[in-house]
């Protein structure tokens, strides 16, 4: 009996130590990312790295012969992936959220399962195939590659994270808030408007952050529809860069690696922001 | 009926049927009058129905389509089953079991909030004026006088059941209904919602469920019992509380069940 007792503690004891080694093991990668990203991308950090353009192949040519930094930044992307996911926001939210809404009013409604079914659809489409969609769509009728593109294919992704943080937030909110407001006599408009998407607007701002930290970092769809650009580039109907984008056109030049490193930091850190950000918002209601 | 206490009748039911799925009626066939400026109290065990006829009355149940209403419930007169819904609860205003102000509104916005949500734009001094009256109703104003611009989730349960109870006021409907305001109160904030109430009666009527009978027989005038759906017994409190018609009634409110 008492050895029984101790083979048993003994079992316990190596499940713990088993279940602690593997969760240390998934954050593995993480470190090394973020590690690996730092170590190597820092150097290039520093003030023209916000405020010029991505150098040309020649400039880093001879910056490395002199054995300088690579001179120039990733401006055009910074303001490419502003533009781009600018567009992406103003069109995914306001549909999101309307979605959203009928969803979380509707649940039970066949129309609502397709909406869910096709937003699941959505989601699970490779991004290059958005892409390929988007150029089709306005690509090509446009004659030009375009933010105004690249922006709408990101809309694309955007848009069935932002109905699912929309109904899953509304479904929270209890339904007494939405009887009080009837039992006021308001009409059923002035209650999703005035009362309920406010008491929700934490969570719906969350879960925009969430999709634009998800689509920002996406390259696939927008090397099909905005294309690139070594220009800082406002208007929406021509050809323009964005942070992934530029770290692609970094990888294809042997003379522009180190930027790689640099951008892909920049872009990690802006993502993990937004994500912390995102974190911070849930965590403030949470205690509120 | 005399013509006199015909006149004094504020809400009917007529022969009212309310089913949550088809062919099994959760209120059965309710005939009742409730007479204007009285306290009205809805007793009975759980599921015998009664949040369910009060909800009827500001068509509460048509937020779930699979709830049908059958029979007439008069207000003033009027058919509100034939009437516009924003219009019927504005005659009746409602208090739900648990406190629920507006979380994004401050106590002032929550008591205008009747006016605010539904466009109306009252001139300020009337806004600070309905408020105030409001707030006094309901004994809340010397407490948050100097707060009325924080939430009005940051009060104590208590006192944000009394300013929904504010909040109800300031649309100054004929009929109150409520639906257990106290039972998730302590027994002092009880206490205080119980002698608000008494107060409020010569100003309009309430009607209210409640699962707790000496709450019943401290500020009721009339009582209602509800078994499974039926009506069985409605009288003055006084009257049912000492020599009560039915059988069911008086081991009810003996506490042999429920």
């Amino acid at each position: 009996m008492e050895n029984k007792l101790k083979i048993r503690k003994f079992k316990d004891k190596a499940f713990f130590i088993a279940v602690c080694a593997f969760s240390a093991l998934a954050a593995v990668p993480l470190v090394a990312i973020i590690v690996k990203v730092v170590m190597k991308g820092y150097k290039q950090l520093n003030m023209d790295f916000f405020t010029e353009t991505s150098p040309t192949t020649f400039e880093a040519m001879i910056a490395k012969a002199s054995g300088s930094l690579i001179p120039g930044g990733v401006l055009n992307g910074l303001t490419g992936t502003l533009i781009m996911v600018g567009i992406a926001a103003v069109i995914s939210i306001p549909f999101g959220i309307m979605c959203g809404v009928y969803l979380s009013e509707k649940p039970k409604a066949a129309f609502s399962g397709l909406i869910r079914f096709l937003s699941e659809l959505i989601q699970g489409i490779p991004s290059i195939i958005v892409g390929m969609i988007v150029y089709s769509w306005i690509v090509l009728p446009l004659g030009s590659y375009s933010a105004l593109a690249g922006g709408v294919s990101l809309a694309i992704m955007m848009l069935p994270l932002v109905i699912r943080s929309t109904e899953e937030t509304l479904k929270m909110l209890p339904s007494s808030l939405k009887e009080a407001g009837l039992a006021l006599g308001c009409s059923y408009k002035s209650v999703i408007l005035k009362i309920l998407l406010p008491s929700a607007a934490g969570g719906l701002f969350t879960g925009v952050l969430l999709a634009i930290s998800r689509v920002m970092g996406e390259t696939a769809p927008l090397m099909l529809t905005a294309l690139g650009s070594t220009l800082v580039n406002w208007d929406v109907t021509a050809p323009t860069s964005a942070l992934p984008l530029l770290i692609w056109e970094f990888y294809n030049d042997p003379n522009l690696v180190d930027m790689i490193w640099s951008s892909s930091l920049l872009l990690l850190v802006i993502v993990l922001l937004l994500n912390l950000a995102a974190k911070a918002i849930v965590n403030k209601r949470r205690t509120a | 009926m005399d013509a006199e206490t015909q006149n004094n009748i504020i809400l009917k039911f007529d022969d009212v049927s309310i089913s949550y799925t088809p062919g099994v009626n959760a209120v059965k066939n309710v005939t009742a009058d409730i007479r204007k400026n009285s306290i009205t109290a809805i007793m009975g065990p759980s599921g015998c129905g009664k949040s369910t006829l009060l909800r009827a009355v500001n068509r509460m149940h048509e937020l779930y389509p699979h709830i049908t209403t059958t029979g007439k419930i008069l207000i003033n007169g009027i058919d509100i089953l034939k009437t516009d819904p924003i219009k019927v609860r504005r005659m009746a205003g409602m208090v739900f079991q648990r406190p629920n102000p507006f979380p994004t509104m401050s106590i002032y916005q929550n008591v205008i909030a009747g006016y605010s949500l539904n466009g109306i734009n009252l001139p300020k001094q009337e806004k600070d004026a309905i408020v105030e009256e409001c707030l006094r109703n309901v004994g809340l104003w010397d407490e948050v006088k100097d707060s009325l611009n924080k939430k009005g989730t940051f009060l104590s349960g208590g006192q944000q059941q009394r300013l929904c109870i504010a909040r109800a006021l300031a649309l100054k409907p004929d009929v109150l209904l409520m639906d257990e305001p106290t039972s998730a109160l302590d027994p002092i904030a009880t206490n205080r919602i119980e002698d608000l109430l008494v107060g409020l009666k010569d100003q309009l009527t309430i009607v209210i469920v409640t699962h707790n009978m000496s709450q019943a027989a401290r500020i009721s005038d009339y009582s209602m019992f509800m078994y499974l759906g039926d009506l069985v017994e409605f009288d003055s409190t006084q009257k049912m509380f000492t020599n009560p018609n039915d059988k069911r009634t008086e081991e009810y409110l003996n506490g042999r069940f429920g």
